[in-house]
Parts: structure tokens; sequence; C-alpha cells
């Protein structure tokens, strides 16, 4: 059966871990080749890659960690982060990552999907959407959640799914850093829509989120940050316990 | 050890040499017909769409040179595809080295994605490339075609239907799934393949 999968997501900065991370037994916790290693040691599924600074000339000290991230760990990873057309996602892909993640592109130019659908195949492609609840609904915003678009959330994931995109990560901004458990509803309306996978991110809290994420949200996959940086939720305890709660798991 | 993989247009072939250095192995990427003969083994590796990949072979002469090796051979991903005879992606004629065909998977209920993506269990008899295995394991893919089940059916999984996870015919081994993305356990797979 396959297996729900649990995703942590490293935010880089310059080449650097972002958020500081209380791992004592790691010699270097701003690395990610380092911690991305040791996630995939607890048995994490697949890893997430933020660039943040996306500035154009970091670009370059990216895509060197890129290729030490292919080199090093051997689970698959998704890069994002100043991805702005084909040849960004050429450079990554070919730098050894296994997908891509497009978000503000996307929403600006939506014919990027259908490029990277064409040129690399749908599965390379996860379309990342920030949602917000509005008074019309759920709505999609930009930087972080500060720019509100014209676009509802429900009906672009459903354009990004035509286009060709191979997965959808949805975070809501609403959940996010709060810890109360993820945008369940919306996931659920998601999951149930779209003829692709959904990664759940934003609201991780607790282990019962991850159970209610999958069961009553319906999700693929869920993605967390802080939870596992601070070593709140350990992945192998958190693995033990959905398989108890008969969620296929990879233990 | 002398390790040849494949070198043709086809994705993600830095992932594979990551896997083979963390084994120590230091594999050259070869197009050329004396290299890929000479190799103690060969590596197919594939991530791309089938009909313009076999295109891409034939006009480089590798289609005939892939299927005339005498040594261990892996096909990986796409490479396990284009070693069967014809593919429904695209309508290829393949390398025929296992004769059945590649077909697309058809969803039969709402949670049947496709293409299948993600962590899935593999049924092996413990031999060949699963050489100690003694229960399921999990490995990862993605794809959207499938080889069915058949005589050279090396491990199996269950997606919408069972299929062919792995193949085994003589010197040429393959599988669906990407041993070089499924951690621990697919460097197993790639360490029995190096002892074979």
């Amino acid at each position: 059966m396959l297996a729900k999968r649990i995703i942590p997501c490293l935010d880089i900065n310059k080449g650097r871990t972002v958020k500081g991370t209380n791992f004592v037994n790691l010699r270097d916790a701003g690395d990610p080749v380092e911690l991305g290693r040791l996630y995939s040691g607890q048995g994490a599924d697949e890893l997430v890659f933020l660039d943040i600074t996306a500035s154009f000339e970091e670009r370059k000290t990216f895509t060197d960690l890129v290729e030490r991230i292919a080199a090093n760990i051997s689970i698959p990873f998704t890069v994002g982060g100043g991805i702005h057309e084909l040849k960004d996602v050429e450079r990554l892909l070919k730098a050894g990552a296994d997908k891509v993640s497009v978000n503000s592109a996307a929403l600006k130019r939506p014919e990027l999907i259908d490029e990277i659908a064409l040129n690399f195949g749908s599965q390379v492609c996860v379309v990342a959407i920030d949602g917000k609840r509005t008074p019309e609904g759920w709505r999609c915003f930009l930087n972080g959640g500060r720019v509100p678009t014209d676009r509802m959330l429900f009906e672009w994931a459903h354009e990004a799914n035509e286009r060709g995109a191979g997965e959808i990560l949805f975070t809501s901004m609403d959940h996010d850093g709060v810890k109360q458990g993820y945008a369940n509803d919306a996931l659920r309306k998601l999951s149930d829509g779209l003829s692709i996978p959904v990664i759940a991110s934003g609201g991780a809290g607790t282990k019962e989120h991850f159970r209610d994420a999958f069961i009553e949200g319906h999700a693929d996959a869920a993605l967390a940050a802080s939870v596992f940086h601070f070593g709140e939720i350990p992945i192998p305890e958190l693995k033990q316990y959905l398989c108890g709660q008969n969620i296929p798991i990879r233990l | 050890m002398n390790i040849a993989i494949v070198k043709y247009n086809a994705g993600n072939i830095r992932s594979v040499i990551g896997a083979l250095d963390r084994l120590g192995v230091s594999p050259l990427l070869t197009d050329n017909e004396e290299e890929l003969r000479r190799a103690d083994k060969v590596i197919f590796p594939g991530v791309g769409e089938a009909s313009t990949t076999m295109e891409y072979l034939k006009a480089h002469c590798l289609d005939r040179v892939i299927k005339d090796l005498k040594q261990p051979v892996l096909g990986i991903c796409l490479g396990q595809q284009l070693m069967c005879s014809h593919s429904e992606e695209g309508d290829a004629d393949c390398l025929g080295i296992f004769d059945v065909p590649v077909l697309k998977f058809i969803p039969e209920r709402h949670e049947d994605k496709v293409p299948h993506m993600g962590w899935n269990t593999i049924e092996t008899k413990g031999e060949g490339l699963f050489r100690g295995f003694t229960g399921p394991e999990y490995v990862y893919f993605v794809h959207s075609f499938y080889v069915p089940v058949c005589e050279w059916t090396a491990a199996k999984t269950d997606y919408i239907l069972p299929f062919s996870a792995s193949l085994h015919k003589d010197n040429f081994y393959a599988t669906q799934f990407h041993p070089e993305k499924s951690g621990g356990t697919g460097e197993r797979i790639l360490k029995n393949f190096l002892d074979i």
C-alpha cells in the first residue's frame, strides 16, 4: 500500500538552515546536508529545501548546495524559492533535485506549470499555494501571506492540476506557526477534488495533528518544520504513532 | 570495480552516481560502445519519456549495444520499461529484452492517483537484487506506466493492480522503483547488484 509521507521542510538562507535547531548530536545544525541526512536516517520520507534568499547573486550558492544534497542524501527532495522560469527549473534538476516547487511565479504566469510539465514531466512540478480564509472564501496570497491575489484557492488548485502540476503543497497562512492543527476542511476539499496528491502544510503541533491531516484532511503527505527542528516531535515516534492509528506509514 | 552508466538524454543521473559513490564505487558515465562493453557492470537509468528516449538510443546505436551486453545490466525506472517489448507511452517499440508490454495505469477509484508516486512495498523472493530480504520493504516509485506481472517478475507491488516492481532474466536486472532514492533499502539493492 502506498504510504502517507512525512516531510520536514528546511528554510535555507545563503546556503545555511535558518531556523535554529536543538539537535545536540549534530556537529553543525546550520548545514542543510547534515540536517537532511539526520532526518533521512530518522525515517523522513522526503525533504523540502526552501531557498528564502533567492537573490540573484546567491542562486549559485543554493545550486551548489543542491548538488551536495543529491550526492549525500538517498531520499527524494524538492527545492523551492526563486524559481521564475524554465531555466531555473533546469538548473536545479541538473544539480540533482527530484522536484521543484513553484509558488508566486506560477500565480503571476500560470503557463510556467504547463512548461515544466511538458519539458520535465508532471512528477517534478509541485505547485505551492499559500491560502488564507477571507469573507469571500479561501484566497491565494503572495509573499508569505502578506499580499492578497485575485485568485481563489480551489479554483487555482484545479487550474494547476489541469495545467499539469504533479502535486499541490497547500499552506494555510491562518494555521501556519499556530500549532493548532492543519486546515483539515480545506485540505479534504482539495484532496477530494483533485486528481493529484496534496501535501498538508502549516499548523502541526502534536502527533494527533498529523493523524487528523491524513484521516480528516485526506492528505497524501504532511509537511512540518519547527516541530521537527526543535525535536518536539521525533520522526520515529511520530511514525510509530501513526502506524498504530492504522495509517499506512513506512517504518 | 568498473561500473558504467549509460549516458543519454535522461534526467537525474546525478542521484545514481551519488548512490554509487556512497557505496565506494566511482562510475563512468559514457555512451561509448567499447567502454560499455568493457565495463564489469552497466547501469541503464532513466527519467523521461519512452518514445523520444528510444529514438535517441537508436540514433546513437545504443539500442543494439545495450541488448548485446553480456555482463550484469541494471535498468532503473524508464530503463526497466525500455528493456520491454513495447510501451504505450508514445506507442514506442522498445529493446525487447523482456517480451512483455508496458501499459498505462488506469485509475479505478479517486484514491488511484497517477503517477504512482511515493513509498510502496515490494514483495520479493529474496534472490538476486533482493538477496537477504525476508519480508516486504518500502521503496520509492514515480511512474505512470507499468510492466504487468510476468514470468520474469522478480518483485511485485500492488497499486491499482499487482505489477512488476522488478524484472530479471539472465544478465538483465531491472527495477521500476528508484533504488538510488530508496534510503537504506535501496542501498542494499544496489550493493546486491554490485555483488552479483
